[in-house]
């Protein structure tokens, strides 16, 4: 073979990707990663999962140490923002763990690109051509950077590039105040006022991070409700909880303009009742993301898209166009990192003739706001759409010994079981540490476990986990501290 | 919507998919036929249970198990199926499946084992490993797997088609694209070690297809394990034909069926057996079972091998309805729908080898049935009536018999008796 000829060519480094070209290597392809950053591991280590959970976590210890410390018994001066040193403390971590796939990438022989693909279609022995151009952006690259145009080929082609922030209709991003979640990671200073348009995940926790940090938040929201895939009572009592909080919320609300006043906006919203305007300093748009398709040169291989734009692949996550495939965000399903890679190691594997999967039915989704909001499988509102006869057991916090030591006790734990069969069908936890917690959750379900088998568990105590197993005893009307 | 290979019958645990009538991609309509499967009785047509796009999971020539899934239907306008997302007839469908562990689902799907083929021994009928490991052990013991006919044909590597969908792909065929897996070409070497090279082309091999296999099978059990003889006698056909020329036309009008010889031959038999109910018998064991019922088996030959469907209760069946039956029989044979009960049971069989114009041979038995009656060609021949050479359409009968449970006086005397009522039909009409 020669440099520029491969068994794969991933386009895009992010979860899906990286983590793909990883299990092809073990799976014995050679391997090439094209990817436009400077440094690897895509949207959710620079500038998503990874920075915001890096605030997240500072901007509580903040909120802690502000306003909790005393109850505690911890006298303290009221803390100081050092926003300066909590960035560069979270562009540390982004760093040691993007270098730490550049680290995996060299150990499993990987050739990276630095650099823009586009598809060029199949050369005479039928392999397809991937051209790569380099980037001129002036950082110093970790990768590979191709001095010119190069063009490589391969059998195959994994289609990898992710997902990026959709604006507000007629409203574009500045990147200073009219800005997208990468932005919102990196302010210089404080917001004084902070909207956020869209009251999913990202907005939810981007709002959390600087509400803590003292900005006035204000959630717009276009439905009548925040989180509208998440079950219900979690939904709403993240809800509660987040207004408690001090952050404000407007919804069904539609956000019709936002003007720039020098360094500050005016946004123009509409409640129903009539236009209102409201200052602010920073508008975040978060109020989805779109598959990045274009300039892969995915129209003159007519490749297919849906009405969304996400790509059609089948069950081998393979395109209309035979011997390119595509995972993660490019393709339907929720934009999640973990469902990304799991992608990518399943459609390698397939690949390589493997029978592999993925367990759609547990992936495990978790908003990282504080109390922390986690489900897998069925919400409430889907088995009753699904007419499925169940039975719903909760469990609240504030009745749990380590959550009161923690002094954490809002939120509970639900659990949903069939009715007959008693298999759990879906867990919901809103609470401290639900985005560990729901492992258990998710585990019960793979092995197609039954909330008696949860109860049946010896759960160590004092613990959070604790609230599952009483959930699972409310079930059956048998909770010791329910 | 998935096609899967159907149950077809008690015994048949896996089908051959000998032929894709559509290719992938096309676009399909209701009950359009979609592959024909050929297990080692029957050969059958699948038909398309809706109308959309046909994606097809296996290639022909492989073997599956009953209950694979081979391709699905995209139905009407919707594209590709997509990574499944959550619908409520799904998430009911899931609810009924047994539970296990992703370890196990993933060995099933390697495997090719559904759900409902391990029985679960685990807390609340789960399917442990261990149960799973029991199935794939027991199923390794049953007689071993028919290796796939293309195998050897398909390319190790297809860069230009996808893969076979590595999720429904027989347990025995290679899997595609498997660095780690011996590659398909020593299975091909194994097969033509012991051709010297000069020989190459000169020969070809193929695997047997089930049906043939089972047919090689029951023909060499009926040598060994039956005492077979065969008996011949010869038949002036001059009253048959001439009544047939005779009500010819009549019978085509209130019955829309030419009246043919078999219905005659097969009253025949069914007077004859009435009266040597040993060689409407068989042995079972130590014992000796006669049936008091007349099924006969009719053999005919298909595309694919000779099968012999049963005409039920023929003792009671009118010469029309007997023509009626068998013509649908062949009918169903054409067209691939002969189900598996159309063969099973028969008490007796028929043969004709004279439709390929055998002057004489000998039958061979399908056992458990004790007897079988081989028809042949009609000729013109010079024979001795009274006296006088005169030329007659002559028939040579051979009846081959377990001399086990029949004796050459029974078996003689039986094709008399058939060569008789053929001579003199007369007597059969006014008996039936």
């Amino acid at each position: 073979m020669s440099e520029t000829t491969f068994d794969l060519i991933v386009i895009g480094a992010g979860p899906g990707g990286y983590v793909a070209a990883i299990r092809a290597t073990q799976l014995g392809m050679k391997v090439a990663v094209v990817e436009k950053r400077a440094t690897l591991g895509g949207v959710c280590l620079n500038e998503g999962c990874i920075p915001s959970k890096a605030l997240l976590d500072s901007s509580e210890l903040f909120a802690q140490a502000r306003d909790k410390f005393a109850s505690h018994g911890i006298a303290i001066d009221p803390p100081r923002l050092d926003l300066g040193s909590m960035m560069l403390r979270k562009d540390d971590v982004v760093r040691k763990l993007t270098d730490g796939i550049a680290y995996l990438f060299k150990k499993n022989a990987i050739r990276r690109l630095h650099g823009t693909a586009v598809l060029k279609g199949k050369n005479p022995e039928g392999e397809h051509q991937v051209e790569v151009t380099p980037v001129a952006d002036g950082q110093q690259s970790l990768l590979d950077a191709p001095p010119e145009a190069v063009l490589l080929t391969a059998p195959r082609i994994l289609l990898a590039t992710g997902s990026e922030a959709a604006g507000l209709p007629g409203i574009s991003f500045d990147g200073q105040v009219v800005v997208s979640a990468r932005e919102a990671l990196s302010f210089d200073k404080l917001p004084e006022h902070l909207i956020v348009a869209g009251g999913g995940y990202i907005g939810l926790e981007m709002g959390s991070v600087w509400r803590r940090l003292g900005a006035k938040v204000t959630v717009i929201e276009m439905l009548p409700q925040i989180l509208p895939n998440m079950d219900r009572q979690v939904a709403d009592a993240l809800y509660r909880s987040l207004r408690k909080q001090g952050i404000q919320f407007k919804l069904a609300t539609r956000i019709n303009n936002v003007r720039r006043i020098g360094s500050k906006a005016i946004v123009e919203y509409n409640d129903g009742t009539g236009s209102e305007e409201i200052d602010c300093d920073k508008v975040l748009v978060a109020i989805g993301r779109r598959p990045m398709t274009a300039g892969l040169g995915l129209d003159e291989l007519g490749l297919g898209l849906d009405e969304k734009g996400r790509v059609v692949v089948d069950a081998n996550y393979q395109t209309t166009v035979p011997g390119i495939y595509a995972i993660g965000d490019l393709v339907p399903g929720p934009m999640l990192a973990h469902k990304a890679s799991e992608e990518g190691v399943v459609c390698v594997e397939r690949m390589a003739g493997q029978h592999s999967t993925v367990e759609y039915d547990f992936i495990p989704g978790v908003c990282y706001t504080w109390p922390e909001a986690a489900s897998v499988g069925s919400t409430e509102e889907q088995l009753k759409k699904a007419n499925i006869p169940y039975r719903s057991g909760r469990f609240n916090f504030s009745a749990l010994g380590r959550a009161r030591c923690m002094d954490e006790s809002e939120g509970f734990v639900k659990i949903l079981a069939h009715q007959e069969t008693d298999r759990v069908l879906g867990v919901h936890i809103l609470g401290p540490r639900a985005s560990d917690l729901i492992a258990e959750a998710a585990t019960v379900m793979c092995f197609g476990g039954t909330a008696r088998d949860i109860a049946l568990m010896c759960h160590a105590h004092p613990t959070l986990s604790e609230a599952i197993k009483e959930a699972a005893l409310d079930l059956h009307k048998e909770a010791i501290h329910g | 919507m998935d096609i899967k290979i159907p149950e077809i019958g008690e015994s048949v645990r896996d089908a051959l998919l000998a032929k894709w009538f559509k290719a992938d991609g096309a676009a399909i309509k209701k009950d359009d036929p979609l592959c024909e499967i050929e297990t080692d009785k029957i050969t059958l047509d699948l038909n398309a249970d809706a109308d959309g796009v046909l994606s097809i999971a296996v290639q022909e020539g492989t073997t599956v198990a009953v209950g694979t899934v081979i391709g699905s239907i995209a139905e009407a306008a919707a594209k590709q199926e997509a990574p499944p997302s959550l619908s409520a007839t799904q998430l009911a469908d899931r609810l009924l499946a047994p539970a296990s562990s992703p370890t196990v689902r993933r060995e099933m799907l390697e495997n090719d084992i559904t759900p409902d083929q391990v029985p679960g021994t685990g807390k609340g009928g789960r399917i442990t490993l261990d149960d799973l490991f029991a199935r794939i052990e027991e199923r390794s013991k049953q007689p071993p797997a028919p290796r796939p006919v293309a195998v050897a044909q398909q390319p190790v590597v297809i860069p230009e088609t996808p893969p076979v969908p590595p999720a429904t792909l027989p347990p025995s065929a290679p899997e595609p694209a498997a660095p780690a897996d011996e590659p398909a070409a020593s299975t091909y070497a194994v097969s033509s070690e012991a051709a010297p090279a000069y020989t190459a082309g000169r020969e070809e091999r193929r695997p047997m297809t089930p049906i043939r296999r089972r047919i090689a099978e029951r023909l060499v059990a009926a040598r060994q394990q039956t005492a077979m003889l065969t008996t011949f006698n010869e038949a002036d056909l001059s009253r048959v034909k001439a009544l047939r020329s005779n009500y010819r036309e009549h019978f085509m009008q209130r019955h829309g069926i030419a009246l043919g010889f078999m219905p005659f031959f097969v009253k025949a038999c069914v007077e004859a057996l009435k009266e040597f109910p040993n060689v409407n018998g068989s042995i079972d064991g130590d014992d000796i079972v006669l049936h008091h019922f007349y099924d006969i088996g009719i053999a005919i030959g298909g595309e694919k091998g000779l099968v012999v469907p049963i005409l039920r209760n023929a003792d009671q069946m009118k010469l029309y309805e007997i023509d009626q039956a068998i013509a649908e029989y062949s009918q169903k044979i054409k067209t691939n729908r002969l189900e598996i009960t159309d063969l099973q049971g028969g008490t007796f069989s028929i043969s004709n080898g004279g439709v390929y114009g055998s002057m004489l041979s000998t039958p061979i038995l399908n056992p458990p049935q004790s007897a079988v009656l081989g028809m042949h060609a009609i000729q013109d021949r010079p024979v001795v009536r009274d006296g006088q050479i005169v030329v007659r359409p002559m028939m040579y009968l051979a009846l081959s018999y377990d001399h086990r449970i029949i004796d050459g006086r029974e078996a003689v005397g039986f094709l008399k008796k058939v060569k008789e009522y053929i001579e003199e039909p007369e007597e059969l009409l006014l008996e039936g």
